[in-house]
């Protein structure tokens, strides 16, 4: 599906509401290496959320990087990485850059742990919060693999791309995808955009086969491999973790049968301890009445008496030192 | 421009390699209060416990330590949901989690801790509250007929289910870190077993300083017991996750944390009191509560650096 930028009728006609999109997986393509830094995916974002800028727009510059956004957060939906590749001398290297943005994950880590059900679904198969449910225990934010949801601190909920849902219900390409001036972030049908992003992919490698390089192109999160597949997947020409991504992310819920079975376990195993306790215990009674007993059963003198000692200590278990 | 492989940014990539997953994500910034509540929390689910199975196994002279630990888990349970709502970042709307504010319905995912986690609370005050109505019916003004909360099969039937819920509350709190995807927490499934052992070790602590010279010597040997297998089941177990951990545990304890978990926890907070158990006279007279007070402070220590350090990556 091409991109869906006309959006005004030509010159004397009216202008028809464009109306939602086909609901069926809708997703980005984002190819790396197309990218080029302007951030205007970043700027677009923004715009058309309301999104506040950092501390009253008072951030200082990062004084490392031309990237001073530095990460995703609940103000900041898109940000482009700015991944930066020198030599020691500085005589060879490469910039990286990578729109970053919520993968829309199709096994949701944050929408599996998200204990109001204030993040859903859609129809586009998209992954929202809806603020006005979330109450900001910040569970999705350990939970989400990737780092991309953060608290917005103007409504105190935890926020992060929508996807432009709101757009995309009146079948307007999400701003951002919009915004970009190079087709880097390309938005369309899941399906379309898998086909678009292994056409590129073949043409990176055969290229690179061609000049005897290394051909590095592959698809991050096309397939379902990766958390039953990222409905915002990537083109990346180095190791996932250059770019700060994952390499294999797994699902909150991934260890709860482990941690669960050890858990029961050992709380078997401690009531099975207080119950040999128990047990104990009463064995040592016995003994004492037994030890009693056979005291009394001596014979004794008129006049004389026979004081038996309570049992004491570890050895008797009826108190010891307590 | 090509980068030959043999250059110094290979050589740079090559550092890239991250201890974990885990250390791409954030932080949810979850801190002292959560800290604070998964202590208490262990404390009140470890008392609750530890005073069922003196209710339903014990004698006639268990019963004072009985009333002491459903008070101490009643006690430590009040200050856990006001920590937690004050914690939200919007805490007037707590509710959502029990209650589904846009379609209506009770909220309930069994497959998130946090959700199932407030159920358990839940459901753990209510039960909590007649079993400590019951054991303490006759005294401070409570009827003596509430004491069938106590008694026979209703009385055994509401211990069994305050003692469940107690190790469902103490144990909960560390799979629910565990179930994130956060460095430490998501690497190990440990934390779990970790913290219900720790939170049933700082609960018998708490009894044995409290039920000191105040209830039978039976049940504070029987709790001394408990509480050295559970400290040295905790310390087994923290071996065993620090050594697994590997480069994370490097990365995530290797600073103040990994000392204070050290010193606190493990000198402190473990071998001390493990020692004062096998020698009470270790420490003098008063070697049991100061055994105790270390305990305690120990499972403190452990539940904040557990929290904490890897909140600081």
């Amino acid at each position: 599906m091409a991109q869906q930028t006309d959006i005004f009728p030509p010159p004397g006609e009216a202008m028809e509401p464009p109306g939602a999109f086909e609901a069926q997986p809708m997703g980005f393509y984002t190819d790396t290496t197309v990218c080029i830094g302007c951030k205007a995916c970043e700027v677009a974002c923004k715009n058309w959320n309301g999104l506040s800028a950092r501390d009253g727009g008072a951030q200082p510059m990062s004084g490392d990087s031309y990237d001073n956004t530095r990460t995703l957060d609940g103000e900041h939906w898109r940000h482009v990485k700015f991944i930066e590749q020198f030599s020691e001398d500085r005589s060879q290297g490469r910039w990286l850059m990578m729109s970053d943005v919520c993968k829309h994950c199709v096994q949701a880590g944050c929408l599996e742990v998200c204990p109001t059900n204030a993040i859903i679904r859609t129809e586009f198969d998209t992954v929202v919060i809806q603020a006005d449910v979330c109450n900001g225990c910040r569970d999705c934010i350990a939970a989400c693999p990737f780092g991309v949801i953060e608290v917005n601190p103007v409504n105190n909920t935890a926020m992060k791309c929508t996807l432009c849902y709101d757009r995309m219900q009146n079948g307007l390409v999400p701003a951002c995808a919009q915004a970009c001036p190079t087709a880097s972030i390309q938005f369309g049908p899941i399906a379309e955009l898998r086909e678009l992003g292994a056409a590129r992919v073949e043409q990176l490698n055969t290229q690179s086969r061609d000049a005897g390089r290394p051909e590095d192109a592959y698809l991050y999160g096309a397939d379902d491999s990766i958390v039953g597949g990222l409905n915002s997947f990537y083109l990346l020409i180095d190791e996932p973790e250059v770019y700060g991504l994952p390499r294999a992310p797994k699902l909150p819920s991934s260890q709860l049968p482990a941690t669960t079975a050890l858990t029961a376990a050992g709380a078997a195993g401690l009531g099975l301890l207080g119950l040999l306790g128990f047990r104990k215990r009463r064995m040592d009674d016995f003994a004492a009445e037994a030890r009693a007993e056979a005291a009394e059963s001596v014979r004794l003198a008129p006049g004389e008496t026979v004081v038996v000692e309570p049992e004491r200590g570890a050895k008797g278990g009826v108190g010891g030192e307590y | 421009m090509s980068i030959d492989p043999a250059s110094a940014v290979s050589r740079v990539l090559a550092q890239t390699t991250l201890p974990s997953d885990t250390f791409v994500t954030l932080s949810p910034h979850w801190g002292w209060l959560i800290a604070l509540y998964f202590f208490l929390g262990g404390i009140s689910g470890g008392a609750a416990f530890l005073a069922a199975m003196l209710h339903l196994f014990g004698r006639a002279e268990d019963r004072p330590m009985v009333r002491l630990g459903y008070l101490v888990a009643f006690v430590a349970l009040l200050p856990c949901a006001p920590l937690l709502i004050v914690d939200l970042n919007r805490p007037e709307r707590f509710w959502h989690m029990i209650w589904q504010s846009d379609s209506g319905g009770p909220m309930f995912k069994w497959w998130s801790p946090m959700s199932l986690g407030v159920w358990i609370i839940t459901l753990f005050a209510g039960i909590l509250l007649l079993a400590l109505i019951g054991s303490w019916a006759g005294r401070v003004g409570l009827p003596k007929r509430l004491s069938s909360l106590a008694d026979g099969t209703l009385g055994k039937v509401v211990a069994a289910a305050t003692g469940l819920l107690g190790l469902f509350l103490a144990g909960y709190t560390g799979t629910l870190l565990t179930a994130t995807n956060r460095p430490l927490w998501a690497d190990t499934p440990l934390l779990g077993l970790l913290f219900l052992l720790s939170g049933i070790s700082a609960a018998a602590a708490a009894l044995l300083l409290l039920g000191w010279r105040r209830t039978h010597p039976a049940s504070l040997s029987w709790l001394g017991q408990i509480d050295s297998y559970a400290m040295g089941l905790e310390l087994a177990v923290l071996v065993v996750m620090v050594v697994t951990l590997g480069a994370v545990a490097t990365a995530v304890l290797g600073n103040g944390w990994g000392v204070a978990l050290l010193v606190g926890t493990v000198l402190l907070g473990t071998l001390v009191p493990l020692a004062a158990h096998v020698r009470p006279r270790l420490l003098g007279p008063a070697t049991i509560p100061v055994a105790a007070v270390l305990g305690l402070a120990g499972s403190f220590v452990l539940r904040s650096v557990i929290v904490l350090a890897s909140e600081a990556v």
